[in-house]
């Protein structure tokens, strides 16, 4: 059955249609690529499903309920946590507050009992903290616990920002390009946590990606975008020998 | 009849008192254009642009012309150093730190000129002091009128500069996109100091055509606070926007200083300032934007 | 001194970093309730006002130093704390109750500035402020039936359960008493998801939005805590000052406070105290040596304003974590002694952010 459906969905930024009348389904458990040139609508696919951006037309659909006009802070609690392409963290906090941020869609206690913490308060942030810990021994970052993100290297801040959006506890992550700015290893450590992630933790993936071999490794399905549009949608191997998406990256008449 | 001719007369003294604030307000809008920076400072260097040329004329007993004139160039290079040497080492850090820092700046500027001209008001006498003009039943300050004059043409020689000159021209791509100027060979750095000097000497002129129409004293630079009201009026980056905004704030001044009770003078201005940034909280002429991820 | 391994996930969240820390502070705490006992009036009453304006400055850096959020109007919420709690006593209402309505009423005002400057960042915010300030201060100066105009009107002594506060001793302890109020609540609301929430508005607002934290609510209610706070300040600084007269609450004051939490560091409850005594302090320290100073430097008219912005200045260009952060590189020199590298501590490189959309 299908998590996450985008119906029609349009948006235009003065005259330039960024994204024209997109429809897809990602089905639950499954890995779903977003390819395409640069400029092609990726990542505004992406800010229109977090509710960065309000849709012109269409509808997305989430788990059965309709949340095309949900607020963006109420999204992170349905279940969709996302990563940013070009990292955006607290970058003046620890990495452990970082990921405490991340469990912020769950605070339940009232803000009377958080400024006196009292009882409550301090056993939600212990229960917290241990479900940080998971994240921190899954990803392997205990060393760099209580370090400013500031003073972290990019490689593991992009990986901080996975271990932020899976503190979330999501149904749907999306990852907006995780391999870029990494190394051919710590490329390969993505695609293995990518896979973990689906299989170990049973969370649905929507990824953009340049990198065509994390997307074959990885993905179950790849949908290309150029100009807004939907050009091909298949498997990896039908998607990259699609003639129109070879025309999109080689040039052409488009 | 009497009514609109004094309404008349409190437009045209508001309006050339708006002139002040819209050429402090351009200072203000050259620099954040440029560099991204707030320089909470512009009032006080037009004060000390006053104090220069008060020193020049009244103290060295120079020309009133010739006076000026170097005023506004000693400025110029004072506002040249003062980006090279202290504020070009705060690019990077938060836009509060710079506003902190021409706040501290301005301390020292008052605390300067306090120390060299004392703290005490000074008449400032100008071949337009005390000079009128009449038209039919209006009577017009040659203090007023110089202002209006003075800020026109310097808006000429400014709009001449930045449209044709060589340097103009790279000043404005280097405010338009900092790499991209650097790439095509352009000393960014020396342009931002070039636009201090430019702001400041502005600010001086300012000063030397406030002169006229009141006292100088170490503490005048705090009418800088109304320039960027008219700064935010016009739209924060835009020059044109920034004059006439000044032209409003000193307009609105003047009738409410007439029309209301004392001391409410500065709850106009201020209430425009809030119900402009409440409504158009990126200004009145600018769109609003929004950091893309 | 050896670095303290953690074995429990509270020690991350007790008030006190470890059993040394414990007992440092209460060795301070003793101190000061000793003060009054050792040394002069004068020095008293120049600590109180110090521990008065380090409650503001608790205050402000919740605001500015973990949320993001500019306020160049400050003084107007001290004023706001200091006339609630005036008023109200002339009116019979006992301190016990006037001191949190001072707080209360200014939050109520925190609140009514942060609705109309949600959207605003940077500069605009910094100008709003300043023009909000600038109106609180014309209506102490205008209101004159509530405030008494320029004459001003005396403060009555408070009182709590009979016992009367009085002198320059009774306001020292009563301000001691709320600054180690505020700095708890303020360590409390640090390690709880509201200050998380702030510090991540203020370090990106867009992944703050994303992680589930709504912007409006959380920026309202650090305007609340923030002015809340600095009108328990003020309620204070009318006891301190005993006679209230509008023209204290001004833009000067303002920029003072925003100068606390500059100068003493950015981000840290130990820079607002820092920076507080630094402001309320320098004047006094002018005033004693002025006249031992060569060349007639001390009688200088505008001394003390120029150094306050030179001090100012220099922070920011020399040492932008202020006077905390310079504490923190003396101490980390004091631990490696004599195998200290300066690289260890470099400040990190920061390029420009730019807050346009290019």
């Amino acid at each position: 059955m299908s998590l996450f459906a985008a119906r029609d969905i349009a948006i235009q930024f003065g005259g330039i249609k960024a994204v024209d009348a997109v429809t897809f389904d990602v089905k639950q458990g499954e890995v779903f690529s977003i390819i395409g040139p640069n400029g092609a609508g990726k990542t505004t696919i992406f800010n229109l499903i977090s509710r960065i951006y309000n849709l012109t037309s269409g509808e997305l659909i989430f788990n059965g309920k309709n949340v095309t006009k949900v607020p963006p802070h109420e999204i992170a609690a349905l279940g969709i946590a996302r990563t940013f392409q070009n990292i955006e963290l607290f970058s003046q906090a620890t990495l452990l507050q970082n990921l405490l941020i991340g469990r912020h869609c769950h605070v339940k206690t009232n803000l009377l009992s958080q400024f006196a913490f009292l009882p409550p308060a301090r056993d939600a942030e212990l229960a917290h903290r241990e479900k940080v810990e998971d994240v921190i021994s899954f990803l392997d970052l205990q060393r760099y616990r209580n370090t400013l993100i500031a003073n972290l290297p990019y490689g593991v801040r992009k990986v901080v920002e996975l271990g932020r959006a899976l503190c979330i506890e999501p149904k749907l992550l999306l990852l907006d390009e995780p391999s870029s700015g990494l190394n051919v290893e710590e490329t390969e450590a993505m695609a293995f946590w990518i896979d973990d992630i689906k299989k170990d933790l049973g969370i649905t993936v929507i990824m953009v990606e340049h990198d065509m071999k994390l997307v074959s490794a990885v993905s179950d399905r790849v949908m290309a975008l150029n100009y807004g549009r939907v050009i091909a949608l298949g498997s990896p191997g039908e998607v990259q020998t699609h003639p129109e998406v070879v025309r999109a990256y080689i040039g052409g008449e488009a | 009849m009497e009514d609109a001719a004094r309404l008349l007369q409190l437009v045209i003294n508001g309006a050339a008192g708006g002139c002040i604030y819209g050429v402090i307000a351009l200072g203000f809008v050259l620099i954040y254009k440029a560099s991204e920076m707030i320089n909470f400072a512009q009032g006080d260097l037009m004060m000390l642009g006053g104090f220069v040329a008060f020193s020049l004329i009244a103290g060295m007993g120079l020309n009133y012309w010739v006076g000026a004139a170097l005023a506004i160039a000693i400025m110029a290079v004072f506002g040249f150093l003062l980006d090279s040497v202290v504020l070009r080492r705060v690019i990077g850090q938060p836009q509060f730190a710079v506003i902190m820092l021409t706040l501290g700046l301005g301390f020292i500027f008052r605390a300067a000129a306090g120390i060299s001209f004392g703290y005490g008001s000074v008449t400032f006498v100008t071949p337009f002091t005390n000079k009128v003009e009449n038209f039919g039943d209006i009577a017009i300050g040659q203090d007023s009128l110089s202002i209006v004059f003075g800020t026109v043409v310097l808006c000429a020689v400014l709009y001449a500069f930045f449209s044709k000159t060589r340097i103009g021209i790279a000043m404005q791509a280097a405010s338009q996109n900092q790499l991209a100027a650097y790439c095509m060979g352009i000393p960014v750095r020396t342009i931002f100091s070039l636009i201090w000097g430019i702001s400041a000497a502005a600010s001086a002129v300012a000063g030397i055509l406030l002169a006229p129409s009141t006292v100088l004293d170490v503490n005048m630079g705090f009418l800088g606070f109304k320039a960027f009201a008219a700064a935010v009026l016009g739209g924060f980056g835009s020059i044109p926007g920034a004059l006439v905004g000044g032209v409003v704030i000193g307009i609105v001044e003047q009738l409410a200083g007439y029309y209301l009770p004392a001391g409410f003078q500065d709850v106009t201005w201020n209430s425009m300032l809030l119900l402009v940034l409440i409504v158009r909280p990126q200004g009145l002429f600018a769109e609003t934007q929004r950091k893309k991820v | 001194m050896l670095q303290q391994l953690k074995t429990t996930y509270t020690q991350d969240i007790s008030l006190f970093a470890n059993r040394n820390a414990v007992i440092s502070y209460a060795v301070l705490i003793l101190a000061l309730l000793l003060v009054p006992a050792v040394l002069g009036e004068f020095y008293v009453g120049e600590l109180g006002g110090v521990f008065i304006f380090a409650i503001a400055g608790v205050g402000l850096m919740l605001l500015t130093g973990y949320t993001g959020l500019v306020n160049l109007g400050q003084a107007a919420f001290l004023g706001i704390g200091a006339y609630t709690n005036a008023v109200l006593m002339t009116k019979g209402v006992p301190f016990i109750f006037t001191l949190p309505l001072a707080g209360l009423v200014s939050a109520l005002f925190g609140v009514l500035l942060a609705i109309p400057t949600m959207r605003m960042t940077g500069f605009y915010l910094a100008i709003a402020t300043l023009a909000f300030g600038s109106i609180i201060g014309t209506v102490f100066q205008k209101w004159t039936s509530v405030t008494g105009g320029f004459d001003g009107f005396a403060v009555p002594t408070p009182s709590i359960f009979g016992f009367p506060i009085e002198g320059t001793n009774g306001v020292y302890y009563l301000s001691l008493l709320v600054l180690i109020f505020v700095i708890w609540l303020a360590i409390n609301i640090l390690r709880s998801p509201v200050g998380r929430a702030m510090v991540a508005i203020r370090d990106s607002e867009i992944s703050a939005q994303s992680m589930g934290i709504n912007l409006s609510l959380y920026k309202t209610i650090s305007f609340a805590t923030s002015s809340g706070i600095t009108g328990l300040a003020g309620a204070l600084f009318a006891h301190y000052v005993r006679f209230l007269a509008p023209d204290s609450f001004d833009i000067l004051l303002s920029i003072q406070f925003v100068t606390i939490i500059f100068v003493g560091g950015l981000g840290s409850l130990h820079g607002a105290i820092f920076g507080a005594m630094f402001v309320r302090l320098l004047p006094q320290f002018i005033a004693i040596v002025r006249d031992d100073l060569p060349f007639g430097i001390g009688r200088m008219p505008g001394l003390e304003p120029s150094l306050f912005g030179l001090v100012l200045v220099l922070v920011i260009l020399f040492e932008p974590l202020g006077m905390h952060g310079r504490w923190l590189k003396i101490k980390a020199w004091l631990k490696d002694f004599p195998l200290h590298r300066r690289s260890g501590i470099r400040r990190q490189k920061t390029y420009a952010r730019s807050e346009r959309l290019r």
